[in-house]
């Protein structure tokens, strides 16, 4: 399988913190990958070095072939990557409705002129994006809450509804930044549920960085770990299970 | 060569005035991160409370003596420190939790305020009065150089009380607490920090030295109207931004490179017309690459 | 009304025309406060889109208004008279537009330094851009210095301000409402949010600039041939003030309460003429007080969410 993903030699340094260090990670299509790690250990940072937000010191980071080095967020949006952030950043004074509407830019919101003008194809086209919000939303049971104020939303459904602003853009890889978050044990399971639902109904990658071991372990083929920006491990979720050095990162080194 | 040196003095000296003004409004942003917009009504206040208290003090201590003008300067940096913090009092600390934009156009409200009363016929009047001199002015000449005493006053004056109130900031209790609201609110709070007091007592500071302020530029100025605040106001504002607001030093920085660059400008000929849109053209130069001003730290957003 | 709109724009410029034919039966004096009224129409809501949808804090409303203003009127009087009386109109179109592109090509200079500041040092660089443009024409001799512009011909009519400000309201509303214009509101909200959702906030951030700069250009245009007189001293940082002023007390980014803020304090004044020396006392009191009680805006009911 050619990989959708690639990092190589992956580095990141600010100032004098190596925060990232030397990161090799492949993402096939349709592949749910997990990533873990301790606090700290530079999962978010690998985040933001995907999504282009932050520079790689050093190494390469390819999407479908392409190098991603100097690509501006946005474009690497509509390119196909798309993501969910740690701290949920819904837009503040939207709807639900228009917050997945938003997302729905790159060839299928039409410019100025045509809004100005109104012809039959930005009427279609708006009523085309309509359809597919609507759509999306009741598929994850939100459509109730179309005309809501999306921060209003208890946290579950907000969590929810950023994964669906994050899917409205199309996206090949979907990023999701710690969404389990927050969440009691039950919330967890629906999310896990949530996650491979949308992985099948979509045939998208996902990338999954979790802090919580469970929810990861419980859905993803093949999990990466992250400790102090390095990679210690990547395996099946059972080889992690086995592997000392991610006990030692988790549990604290017992002293040999 | 003569003509660099006695603009360099002219320039420092009006420079050293937007120092002052640039302080309070930097003090301020520093704790509440808002621009207080009144600040430079504050500084014509303070010419104003000088104004009046001229004649009533000289005859007690005689004209233009040092006593005098000692007296003048304090009570009106007290009267302003008064007036300061009233305005927190009354208009910016029941915002205290809104937005930073509320709070901003509250105090364009309080300047606006303040001008407009000024000008009443019943209160300051909108013409332009004459300003009592409160020191005997001597013409010094040092060469090809000319300068008034009242310059030389000015800059040592400025000078000592840009030291003072780093002692302030660096070295006092008040000083450590004020950094501590300004670095975090909540924090200090919570570490028995009286915030409340803090902010009062930084209102006072900056617009005792606005008062200050006010009456250096008023002795260098033809004279003073409710509108004199305005544009000595303005240039103390940009000269903040341009150090990095919130950031001591750089206020002073700020202050003393634009009084200098705005005198320069304003003695070329060909230039003199284009004073005013220069010091913002430089300003805008310097934002563009350094855009949290010449002292001020960036810091980047959190994803 | 989806998909209605341009039908309302149509009545609303069909209205305004027609008012204006019948308008020598109004009072001069009304008249003349139905076309101010009209004009810090367009200023405000076209101001909204850059402060309130887009949330860059502009403090340079004035500087494009001048610009405009300037500009347009030196075309007029220029032209005027070689112009038959019967492309009179013909030539104040023009020169409206003139006026609102070169105010649009500055938009876009003034635009420039927003991709890099944030907050305060976006509205300081705004507030110095309107200074600056102030400053140029105050020592340009071409445009009459420190006097101004004089004599201009009266051609703004009500007729002529209305149906622009309907213009105004709906470029602003249509673009905001659609798809791609939720882009102004998601940069305003959360930047890095909106990166990530494949939007570009620089375009966006430029583009608010440019489309306001140029609305007010054929404000500052429409403004000039109503006074007959312009100087860059009303083009001042106060008058920048006056503008933000509305679109705060209108509601950030509620075009509906903007215009209703707009038309209040264009009047208030005059329904102060009868105490005249307190009347602007008056109006500073009155900023304070509704941020004190009304932060959020005037006109605004209940939630936030509704922002067309």
């Amino acid at each position: 399988m050619s990989a959708l993903l690639e990092c190589e030699k992956v580095t990141i340094k600010f100032g004098g913190l190596t925060a990232v260090s030397a990161l090799d990670l492949r993402i096939g299509e349709r592949e749910l990958v997990g990533l873990i790690g301790p606090n700290g250990a530079g999962k978010t940072t690998a985040f933001n070095l995907i999504t282009g937000v932050y520079r790689p010191t050093g190494g390469k980071i390819t999407f479908k072939g392409r190098s991603t080095a100097g690509v501006k967020p946005y474009v690497l949006s509509l390119h196909g990557i798309s993501r969910t952030f740690q701290n949920i950043r819904l837009f503040g004074s939207m709807t639900v409705f228009d917050n997945v509407r938003t997302a729905m830019q790159g060839n299928r919101a039409q410019g100025i002129c045509e809004a100005l003008l109104r012809g039959r194809t930005f009427i279609e086209s708006e009523r085309k994006v309509e359809r597919e919000v609507v759509e999306l939303l009741k598929i994850f049971g939100l459509e109730t809450f179309r005309d809501t104020l999306g921060t209003s939303l208890p946290y579950g459904d907000q969590r929810r509804l950023e994964i669906v602003r994050a899917l409205a853009t199309q996206p090949r890889l979907l990023l999701l930044d710690e969404p389990a978050a927050g969440m009691n044990p039950t919330e967890k399971q629906e999310l896990m549920k949530l996650i491979s639902f949308v992985q099948e109904k979509y045939g998208i990658a996902i990338l999954l960085v979790e802090h919580d071991m469970k929810v990861v372990m419980g859905i993803c083929k093949r999990i990466a770990v992250l400790d102090y920006g390095v990679k210690i491990a990547e395996g099946t979720p059972e080889e992690i299970r086995r592997n000392p050095k991610v006990i030692a990162a988790y549990l604290g080194k017992e002293e040999a | 060569m003569d003509w660099f040196l006695q603009q360099s003095i002219n320039g420092l000296a009006l420079g050293a005035i937007y120092a002052l003004i640039a302080l309070g409004y930097t003090m301020v942003y520093g704790v509440l991160r808002f621009i207080n917009f009144a600040h430079s009504d504050v500084l014509m206040l303070g010419a104003f409370s000088a104004f009046y208290l001229t004649p009533t003090i000289a005859g007690a201590l005689g004209t233009q003596t040092i006593a005098t003008a000692f007296v003048v300067i304090v009570l009106s940096a007290l009267i302003c420190a008064l007036i300061g913090v009233t305005i927190e009092f009354l208009a910016y600390r029941p915002l205290r939790k809104r937005p930073r934009l509320t709070v901003l156009i509250t105090a364009i409200g309080v300047s606006l305020f303040i001008e407009f009363t000024g000008q009443h016929e019943k209160v300051f009047g909108a013409a332009t009065k004459p300003f009592p001199k409160l020191l005997p002015s001597r013409d010094l000449t040092w060469g090809a150089l000319h300068f008034s005493s009242n310059d030389l006053v000015v800059l040592v004056l400025t000078a000592v009380l840009l030291l003072a109130m780093w002692l302030v900031v660096q070295r006092t209790k008040v000083g450590m607490a004020m950094r501590a609201v300004s670095y975090n609110q909540q924090a200090a709070a919570l570490m028995g920090v009286n915030v409340n007091a803090v902010i009062s007592f930084t209102f006072a500071l900056g617009s005792a030295l606005a008062a200050i302020a006010g009456i250096f530029y008023a002795m260098r100025a033809p004279g003073i109207e409710p509108l004199m605040g305005v544009q000595p106001g303005l240039r103390a504002f940009v000269a903040a931004v341009l150090g990095g607001i919130g950031n001591l030093p750089g206020a002073a920085l700020g202050g003393i490179l634009l009084g200098l660059l705005e005198t320069f400008f304003g003695g070329m000929p060909g230039l003199s017309n284009y004073r005013d849109g220069i010091a913002f053209a430089i300003l805008i130069l310097i934002l563009l690459f350094r855009p949290a001003g010449l002292l001020g730290k960036m810091q980047p957003e959190k994803v | 009304m989806r998909g209605k709109e341009p039908l309302f724009l149509l009545l609303a410029v069909i209205v305004a025309v027609a008012l204006s034919l019948g308008s020598g039966a109004f009072n001069r004096y009304y008249l003349g406060i139905a076309i101010d009224v009209g004009i810090n129409v367009i200023l405000a809501v076209s101001l909204n889109l850059i402060n309130g949808h887009t949330g860059q804090f502009s403090l340079g409303h004035a500087g494009f208004m001048a610009v405009g203003g300037f500009i347009a009127a030196k075309l007029t009087l220029v032209c005027g008279a070689a112009c038959p009386e019967n492309l009179r109109p013909l030539l104040f179109v023009g020169a409206l537009l003139l006026g609102g592109s070169v105010a649009a090509v500055v938009g876009l200079g003034v635009g420039i330094p927003s991709l890099r500041l944030r907050g305060d040092y976006l509205a300081i660089v705004t507030l110095g851009f309107g200074e600056i443009i102030r400053v140029i024409f105050q020592t340009s001799d071409f445009f009459g210095a420190a006097t101004g512009l004089t004599g201009i011909p009266k051609l703004t009519t009500f007729g002529w301000a209305w149906a622009l400000a309907a213009v105004t309201i709906y470029v602003v509303t249509t673009v905001v409402n659609s798809t791609y214009g939720r882009g102004f509101i998601a940069v305003h909200d959360d930047e890095i949010a909106a990166s990530a959702m494949g939007i570009n906030p620089v375009r966006y951030k430029v583009t608010a600039f440019v489309i306001g700069a140029f609305f007010a250009g054929i404000a500052g245009g429409l403004y000039a041939h109503h006074k007959a007189v312009i100087s860059p001293s009303g083009f001042d940082f106060i008058k920048s003030i006056e503008i933000v002023v509305m679109v705060i007390l209108g509601g950030m980014g509620r075009t509906v309460g903007v215009i209703f803020a707009a038309i209040i304090l264009t009047l208030l004044p005059e329904l102060l003429r009868g105490v005249a020396e307190y009347r602007m006392i008056i109006y500073s009191l009155l900023i304070i007080g509704i941020m004190l009680t009304r932060p959020q805006g005037l006109f605004t009911l209940g939630r936030k969410g509704a922002t067309s």
